[in-house]
């Protein structure tokens, strides 16, 4: 599997990164050689295997359905650049 | 038996529809964090490092939402999967601080199930379920309240949500409304979700497609985020006909996400969609696979009481009510509690299930529904309403100064006897005191009489209704008629 530019700046746009043309290069040469690494693993036959989703063999930690009261507005909008009466405010969001 | 479909211009259209029921756990704390899940706090104050997705924070999931999640999934005869995945649905908006929903998509928690819905014909439908699946909200963002600003509230991130996928099974906008009231009773029996859909507690997404019967299915397009059901049918009985057009005109459907304007009844597209969402799910490397094991699903399916469609089942034997009249009774759980409670007073009241359904459903409501007061809280109590209809089927009081009676037992949250006791409402049962009434009535009516001894029948009904206006609507109607009837004939 090969990735190219476009793939790069399609993934880098989902989660709004910007990348300058450089960094896109460089990104693809580094994923793609990641890419190649992982390839050996079709090597394994896997067929009528279901996929894994842990290797731990621990079962899910589960906790008591219990509220806490945090009070939490002012010390969660500490690092927002910008808010309105307990809000984060971003730019806006059409819809 | 096909009454669903719609005319067009050229032919007839079906409408096909699925739903996606996005239900909110009744929860106190969220999903994978212990902050809390109430509704209308201060924005942004129940939020938690977790919720806000802070850099090193672990998910650690609410066992109470995965038992309600279970419970809902027996209530809506659907398979539980003793294997789940949670994965990661990955997208990028201002209210979800982790960049991705913690969500199920290849293992969810339910399976297959299906529910029924009863038609007034006394007609009843299967609607399958695909699967319900465990996923976390999102925030909530207020878009029209600065021209260049959006302001998120993380209050409702986290929070717990059962998504309810159907088959697209649904062929009408009332077959929907049914389905989602359906759903929505069943959530409620369980107690596993409000049911508030003005808070946003239970919400919807409609697929919809129109095809030519016996067509395959049509390109569809989906409705997103409807919180009412009245909503839900004007959405669709628009976007079908929206859809049906463009079809008769040559055109053809653009699969697109959709939403509906609740000011002008019209739908439109989101303008997000050149972006086509891409949500690379894979599984949350932070959360282990969840087991379930079967004694642990036995537990919870004996913990289940009465469902919705046994108490229906329940009425129609026990009380001889029709199929449609114990769905509309046992739909809304407050209702249906109050019906039992209030058959419970008395053994007779157990014969006189259909007036006992009627003082409810017309009297009662109609009080209560002027005073804007729901049922569950009700001042008019099950038991003193059960002593009211009891005493009218002893014929004590008639039906009418009953429902005098009814507004006073509101107003003044008094017992139906004392009521009845203090004013003097006691029917009269004594034929000595009802013919001196009759009597007088007579004699006051001369003219009237010769009347209707020279033939006007009709008049009876003056007599009666003079004799009562004496009586101040106290005297038994059945013994007043056969008094009258006999004094009449007399003077024949």
């Amino acid at each position: 599997m090969k990735l190219d530019t476009n793939t790069i700046n399609k993934i880098a746009k989902l989660a709004r990164i910007k990348l300058s043309e450089q960094e896109s290069k460089d990104l693809l040469k580094d994923m793609n050689s990641i890419l190649d690494w992982v390839e050996q693993l079709n090597e394994v036959d896997t067929d009528k295997i279901e996929p894994l989703a842990n290797i731990s063999s621990s079962s899910l930690p589960k906790r008591k359905d219990q509220a806490e009261d945090i009070n939490s507005s002012d010390e969660i909008l500490q690092n927002s650049p910008d808010k309105l009466e307990g809000y984060f405010a971003v730019p806006k969001v059409v819809e | 038996m096909n009454n669903n479909l719609i005319k067009g211009n050229k032919f007839e259209w079906e409408t096909i529809i699925g739903l996606e029921i996005h239900a909110q756990v009744k929860s106190k704390s969220k999903l994978f964090s212990n902050s809390s899940t109430a509704f209308g706090s201060k924005p942004n104050s129940q939020v938690s490092l977790v919720d806000a997705a802070m850099p090193g924070m672990l998910p650690v999931i609410n066992q109470y939402c995965i038992e309600q999640a279970v419970r809902t999934g027996i209530g809506l005869n659907a398979k539980i999967n003793n294997y789940s995945v949670f994965d990661r649905k990955n997208y990028f908006y201002a209210d979800l601080p982790q960049g991705y929903q913690i969500s199920q998509y290849k293992y969810p928690i339910v399976g297959e199930g299906k529910v029924t819905i009863d038609f007034k014909d006394g007609n009843s439908k299967d609607i399958r379920i695909v699967r319900l699946h465990l996923e976390q909200d999102a925030g909530k963002s207020l878009h029209d309240q600065n021209p260049t600003k959006t302001y998120v509230d993380l209050n409702r991130s986290g929070v717990a949500l059962m998504e309810i996928v159907s088959e697209p099974d649904i062929r009408s906008a009332d077959e929907a409304g049914l389905y989602i009231n359906k759903i929505r009773s069943i959530l409620m029996y369980l107690d596993t979700c409000d049911g508030n859909m003005q808070e946003g507690s239970l919400r919807a997404d409609v697929n919809i497609s129109v095809r030519k019967p016996g067509d395959d299915y049509g390109t569809r397009c989906e409705i997103k985020n409807l919180n009412s059901i009245k909503f839900i049918k004007q959405a669709i009985n628009y976007e079908a006909k929206r859809q049906i057009e463009i079809l008769e005109e040559g055109g053809t459907i653009e699969q697109n996400t959709l939403l509906f304007n609740t000011s002008n009844g019209k739908t439109r597209p989101m303008r997000s969609k050149e972006e086509a969402h891409d949500y690379r799910y894979f599984p949350d490397p932070d959360l282990l696979p969840l087991d379930i094991s079967q004694r642990e699903i036995d537990k919870l399916k004996s913990s289940i009481t009465e469902l919705p469609d046994d108490r229906k089942k329940r009425y129609v034997n026990e009380y001889n009510l029709s199929n449609y009249d114990a769905s509309v009774l046992t739909a809304d759980k407050y209702v249906s509690d109050y019906f039992d409670d209030v058959i419970n007073t008395d053994k007779s009241l157990k014969n006189s299930s259909k007036i006992v359904v009627n003082w409810i459903t017309s009297e009662l409501f109609s009080i209560l529904n002027e005073k804007n007061v729901e049922i569950n809280k009700s001042p008019i109590t099950p038991k003193y309403l059960g002593r009211l209809i009891k005493l009218i089927l002893e014929d004590v009081i008639s039906g009418k100064i009953a429902k005098d009676v009814l507004i006073d037992m509101y107003n003044t949250k008094r017992d139906p006897e004392t009521i009845i006791d203090k004013k003097g409402l006691k029917q009269l049962t004594n034929t000595n005191e009802i013919e001196d009434i009759v009597k007088e009535v007579l004699e006051e009516n001369q003219k009237m009489v010769e009347q209707y001894l020279s033939g006007k029948d009709k008049l009876l009904g003056f007599f009666v209704g003079e004799s009562m206006k004496k009586s101040k609507g106290k005297a038994n109607p059945k013994i007043l008629n056969e008094i009258l009837k006999a004094k009449l004939s007399k003077k024949n």
